[in-house]
């Protein structure tokens, strides 16, 4: 017998009930858990940076690029967990070479090679160029010609090629918006569109995906220009970060709603499936959806922000509660991906078993990867930022032909420093 | 070549040309028109061209009553197809339901050697009835497995027939989720999806799946939905057919005889 047939045979003590006999195995592990919580957070803080550009709010403009930044680097990483579960990763090129136009999953290709290269790496660009042709022209080799590479050897920095840059990233920006819903709805889709499924299919899937999505990607922005600023020991925008948390606390609103809704719906219907889907919120998931999800995830969170909204407290303790809400909120937004992909196989679709899933530690599809792959957008993240700074460059330098970086922004150093 | 041999091929080359050609169209009608008429067709005199997939559509009955248990399905099924001996991996099972009176209802697959054993519920005096059904892929006519892989490599035959082609597949096990039935598994020594083909290679040759071949009771029928002749075109005329989830509109094409509304 295979290790992995050992394995097999401890999960079958584990079982309650009957299952199909194939069933024993949990084929999507802890990576497509960690896939569409990374397309999430793209997703999200996508929306968040198109509130400045789209919906002109000021307010939100310091984290603009950060966000900007985040959504690229999460983006890059969001092929890997998909790769590394393939049975035959070498053959993964299939997908875009024959695609079946039937199937949700083939569209993947697609929507990602759009949104990565029709609307982030465009946006990046148009909204760094300026910035880009004046690094270029301040740094010492080999970083200017990095700079004159990435702005594509662009050199016109006059007012009228601004003014088209500014036009360009809110005309992407508004492309934009549809394809965030796009790329991370259509997560939602490929579960919400097994019927085989009752835990899944729901057409709700792809609005509540959407909806966590945006909680989870603002969350995420906020927690690092947080963390970012507090390394650069610079001072906070509490303008900003109170609009923020605004927009964040609507966003778990509405999302908390939508989802109660499909309980709702679910328990008020009753259909065939609602006994073992019963037994599976209470036996199965009772950790990760009503503590981890809705209690440390959503009602904390809430509690907290609704507190700091509506006491007069002094900035610090804002701010800490603030950090606190959305430590808490990614820890929900995880356990709700956790809840949808691994709780949607912990039940047999006999409707009379329910299944245990045991996360490998060290094997390819274990957590060690999981962590790893979680791991690498922040590592992106560093780089990015060293390279394009998070604030938009003074104009004055580029007059006095000084290497002035305005206030920390485009100081690498302060990254690795602290 | 002279041009007494030249001449005496045109006079063979068109009208051998002209007899192609229309054959081509009776063909190429009857490929399109094909799934219309279907069984009446098919239930005629083969005429030199019976191993045209069109022409057939093969399904399963399955008569519950006649089903003792005995396993020797699973058993030919997985010698014949090299599946994995593991009890996680099948092609077919037999599940045993046993129906108290207290309307209790205890199901096991009886290939899986796990905590239940075979121990016989005859003397319990609780047991209203007990039967065992034998499970396999349904090759639905509308299949959701087809529908989600993908990179095509799992497709449906003309005959009717849901195949997985290993040398395609990804791995992605997209299909093992859009399955209702529990069909495919994932073949650990390949990385691909796995599931029942109907035995389509011995299909093809005019032999019987495995299972069919080697179950003692006949309680598995197959056969070709497009002849007349058919034991399985008999057997949905003699019996009272039941499919598994008909409400997910899949169309199973393994229909039972007898089935318990338990089953599922």
């Amino acid at each position: 017998m295979t290790a992995e047939a050992q394995g097999l045979s401890e999960l079958l003590e584990q079982i309650t009930g009957f299952i199909y006999p194939n069933e024993i195995e949990i084929h999507w592990s802890i990576l497509i858990v960690v896939y569409p919580y990374i397309t999430g957070l793209v997703a999200g803080a996508f929306i968040l940076a198109s509130l400045v550009k789209v919906f002109n709010v000021k307010e939100v403009q310091p984290t603009y690029r950060l966000a900007l930044l985040t959504a690229l680097a999460f983006l890059l990483v969001a092929p890997f967990p998909l790769l590394l579960h393939l049975g035959r990763p070498e053959r993964f090129y299939e997908i875009l070479l024959t695609p079946n136009v039937t199937s949700a999953m083939a569209m993947f290709g697609f929507v990602y090679a759009w949104y990565l290269m029709g609307v982030l790496l465009l946006e990046v660009w148009f909204e760094y160029r300026r910035d880009l042709i004046l690094l270029a022209a301040r740094e010492r080799s080999p970083m200017s010609w990095v700079y004159r590479a990435l702005s594509l050897f662009s050199t016109d920095t006059s007012e009228a090629a601004v003014v088209f840059d500014r036009k360009a990233v809110r005309a992407i920006t508004i492309i934009g918006i549809p394809s965030a819903f796009l790329l991370h709805g259509y997560v939602g889709f490929i579960f919400g569109s097994v019927k085989a499924n009752p835990w899944w299919g729901s057409v709700l899937m792809p609005i509540v995906f959407l909806m966590s999505a945006i909680v989870s990607g603002i969350a995420l922005v906020i927690l690092l220009y947080m963390v970012l600023t507090a390394m650069r020991r610079e001072a906070i925008d509490m303008g900003c970060l109170d609009t923020i948390t605004s927009y964040l606390f609507y966003a778990v609103i509405v999302d908390f709603s939508l989802e109660a809704l499909d309980f709702i719906h679910r328990l008020y219907q009753s259909e065939e499936s609602v006994k073992i889907l019963g037994k599976l919120i209470t036996h199965k998931l009772f950790m990760s959806l009503f503590v981890l999800q809705i209690l440390l995830g959503m009602f904390i969170p809430l509690g907290i922000l609704v507190l700091a909204k509506s006491r007069k407290f002094n900035d610090d303790l804002r701010k800490l509660l603030y950090f606190t809400a959305v430590i808490l909120i990614q820890l929900g937004i995880f356990s709700t991906r956790w809840n949808v992909v691994i709780g949607g196989q912990l039940f047999s679709k006999s409707f009379r078993g329910l299944m245990t899933y045991k996360m490998e530690v060290m094997g390819i599809e274990g957590l060690l990867t999981a962590l790893v792959v979680l791991a690498l957008p922040f590592v992106i993240l560093a780089v990015l930022i060293r390279v394009l700074p998070t604030k938009r460059l003074d104009d004055q330098a580029s007059t006095t032909g000084e290497p002035v970086v305005p206030a920390g922004a485009a100081n690498p150093a302060a990254l690795t420093r602290s | 070549m002279n041009k007494r041999e030249f001449l005496k091929g045109l006079v063979l080359f068109f009208p051998a040309g002209g007899v192609l050609g229309a054959l081509a169209g009776e063909v190429g009608a009857k490929e399109s028109g094909g799934k219309e008429v279907g069984a009446k067709e098919a239930g005629g005199k083969p005429d030199g061209k019976a191993d045209d997939p069109a022409n057939h559509y093969y399904g399963m009955g399955i008569e519950v009553d006649k089903c003792i248990g005995c396993s020797r399905c699973v058993e030919a099924c997985k010698a014949e197809n090299d599946v994995p001996r593991e009890p996680f991996f099948f092609r077919t099972w037999i599940e045993r339901y046993v129906i108290k009176k207290d309307g209790d209802v205890n199901v096991e697959c009886i290939n899986v050697k796990g905590k239940g054993g075979k121990e016989t519920v005859q003397d319990d005096p609780d047991v209203l009835r007990t039967f065992f059904v034998p499970k396999l892929c349904n090759h639905c006519v509308n299949p959701p497995c087809v529908q989600v892989c993908p990179v095509g490599a799992t497709f449906a035959t003309k005959d009717g027939v849901v195949l997985i082609d290993s040398k395609r597949c990804v791995g992605c096990r997209y299909c093992i989720q859009a399955c209702p039935y529990g069909a495919r598994y994932l073949d650990p020594r390949t990385k691909t999806a796995d599931k029942c083909s109907f035995c389509y290679h011995r299909v093809r040759r005019g032999l019987l799946p495995a299972c069919v071949e080697v179950c003692p009771t006949q309680a598995r029928i197959f056969g070709d939905l497009r002849s007349k002749a058919s034991r399985l075109v008999r057997f949905a005329r003699m019996n009272k057919i039941h499919v598994l989830k008909p409400s997910l509109n899949t169309e199973p094409k393994v229909y039972y005889a007898q089935l318990d509304g338990e089953v599922r």
